[in-house]
């Protein structure tokens, strides 16, 4: 079985993020950039499926700049067998929609036939939570989202997912979709050796074009606007003084 | 303008908190018609036929909803979306699950938020930064981030009408496993207690675990805890881990690395414990005790 690893290049999740003056978004210029953390936990299940026995070859996918060669070359180096791009925009700046990102990994599937897709459960810039479900909807197959445990058993999964107040286990046919949640592993580093074998591995480069998929946005962005900044409070000197503040405030 | 609305609907109960605060959402769109659906659903549809602001209620009753589960309940949907110029939800993990399966059967985007029936404000960046968007889809599908609204009160009569169901085979509910613990769940609670760094190992972790039961608050942990060993994963306060928004936040032995910050800056009150006083955490919270976490939660414990 084949296991598809779609991932999306983001901003690094340790450094702040700031509003370009105009609003017209967020300032992406000479920022550093990595994998979606999420993603990062879906590659990592996928070489462990491959080193388990229970996958044959594992492809990692990105959909957007050219510089997304840059993560790709990460997944390589964690593992993955070999890599695709699609680039689909020139500015770091354009954030391509999970409607036309779906569609674009549709017809990626068509192609690889994939027994498995494994992708985080959300991108950490968009935070829209969507791709997975809606390539699964696609595709006309099954999806199990917010994965924290995942068994193959011959011709289905099961899933542990996340969810509100506590854990579901439920049983997919695959091939499926599975998007991750953090606890689902940690994720390893890239040894040296290792990244520069990944230079070596293949990693094919298309267009949106060659898909036929259209990624005009539905959305149109009105404006980008910083959230309201908090203010930094006051400092109190002692426990039974922080008590008294907590009381007036009614927060006790 | 009509508004479909998928209503929270586990083993057959209503969760009318969620329900009801998107149907506060929802009716600035238009007439509300909830959808209940599950293998029992009548009770729950008749609880939400009493929600202020809902004109009806339609009850799938089908084994093959039963669960939750996002294949049959997405086809069910979108076998009623015609009638609807919007299909919204509470933004819980039932709704995050089905409603983006819902649009890419529609060709359409997915949405959170509401400013007015075209125009939507959504956070990103894990609440850094909001963006203001138009959507011209013929169907808009929507999320609401339940904690910006009000719950609609009860007292309405709105009448329910049965409609079929929908089932699916690809996919089948094998078991629930409620979180055991008697405290609240985290991304819900009215308040959060969390550990950094400072509080040291998973067994001093116990005095996080004893001011949060004093205050009838959730446990949380930032990821320098987390990836310490001290808390488990699924407890992580961050852009990576889970966003609270609560009335009370209680930050202890936490520095307040922006990767924190970006999943809770957005409670009411924020207290923060740390004896380094140059920590960022201060710089959000509105109230700063410089100290020894060893010494002062405990005495907060004792104290409260």
């Amino acid at each position: 079985m084949k296991v598809l690893v779609p991932h999306k290049r983001v901003i690094d999740s340790n450094l702040r993020v700031r509003v370009k003056a105009d609003g017209s978004g967020v300032d992406l210029a000479n920022v550093k950039m990595s994998m979606n953390p999420f993603d990062e936990i879906a590659v990592e299940e996928a070489i462990r499926l491959k080193e388990a026995g229970k996958a044959e070859e594992t492809v990692a996918v990105s959909i957007g700049v050219k510089q997304a060669q840059e993560t790709l070359r990460t997944a390589l180096a964690m593992g993955a067998d070999r890599a695709i791009l699609v680039v689909v925009a020139d500015d770091v700046h354009t954030d391509i929609e999970p409607l036309a990102v779906a569609k674009i990994l549709k017809a990626v599937v068509d192609e690889e036939q994939p027994g498995l897709v494994l992708c985080g459960k959300q991108a950490i810039d968009n935070d829209l939570n969507a791709t997975g479900q809606m390539l699964s909807a696609l595709l006309g197959w099954s999806q199990a989202t917010f994965a924290s445990e995942l068994d193959i058993n011959g011709d289905s999964v099961q899933v542990t997912r996340d969810v509100d107040g506590g854990l579901q286990t439920i049983d997919v046919k695959m091939p499926a979709v599975v998007t991750v949640d953090l606890r689902l592993n940690e994720p390893r580093y890239a040894s040296l050796p290792n990244i520069m074998k990944a230079k070596k591995k293949p990693l094919d480069e298309k267009s949106a074009a060659d898909h036929g998929v259209d990624v005009t946005p539905r959305l149109e962005v009105v404006k980008t606007s910083e959230s309201a900044e908090r203010a930094a409070g006051i400092k109190v000197g002692s426990v039974d003084e922080l008590i008294e503040k907590l009381k007036e405030t009614g927060a006790l | 303008m009509a508004v479909l609305l998928l209503a929270e609907v586990n083993d057959g109960a209503l969760a009318m908190d969620a329900t009801a605060k998107a149907v506060t959402a929802a009716k600035a769109l238009g007439d509300v018609t909830v959808l209940c659906a599950g293998a029992s659903a009548a009770d729950a549809a008749a609880e939400a036929g009493t929600i202020d602001g809902v004109a009806k209620v339609l009850c799938a009753e089908d084994v093959g909803l039963s669960h939750r589960l996002a294949e049959a309940t997405a086809d069910l949907i979108v076998g009623l979306a015609g009638d609807y110029s919007h299909i919204v939800a509470p933004a819980t993990t039932y709704a995050k699950n089905i409603l983006p399966r819902v649009a890419a059967l529609l060709d359409v985007m997915v949405l959170t938020a509401v400013v007015d029936a075209d125009t939507f404000e959504r956070p990103i960046y894990a609440g850094n930064a909001i963006q203001t968007v138009k959507s011209a889809d013929a169907t808009k599908v929507v999320t609401f981030r339940t904690y910006t609204f009000d719950a609609a009160g009860t007292g309405g009569s709105a009448a329910v009408e049965n409609i079929a169901g929908a089932s699916n085979d690809l996919s089948s509910w094998v078991e629930d496993k409620v979180a055991e613990s008697d405290r609240p769940e985290l991304t819900s609670a009215g308040v959060v207690v969390s550990g950094g760094r400072g509080v040291g190992s998973e067994e001093d972790f116990a005095l996080i675990e004893k001011l949060a039961d004093k205050l009838n608050a959730a446990v949380g942990a930032s990821r320098a805890a987390v990836d310490s060993g001290f808390a488990p994963n699924d407890l992580q306060v961050g852009q990576t881990g889970k966003v609270v928004a609560p009335e009370l936040y209680v930050a202890v032995g936490i520095s307040g690395a922006i990767q924190h910050l970006a999943g809770m800056k957005d409670s009411k009150i924020i207290v923060a414990i740390n004896k380094d006083e140059e920590a960022p955490i201060f710089q959000v919270a509105d109230f700063g005790l410089v100290a020894d976490l060893f010494d002062a939660v405990p005495e907060l414990t004792e104290k409260l």
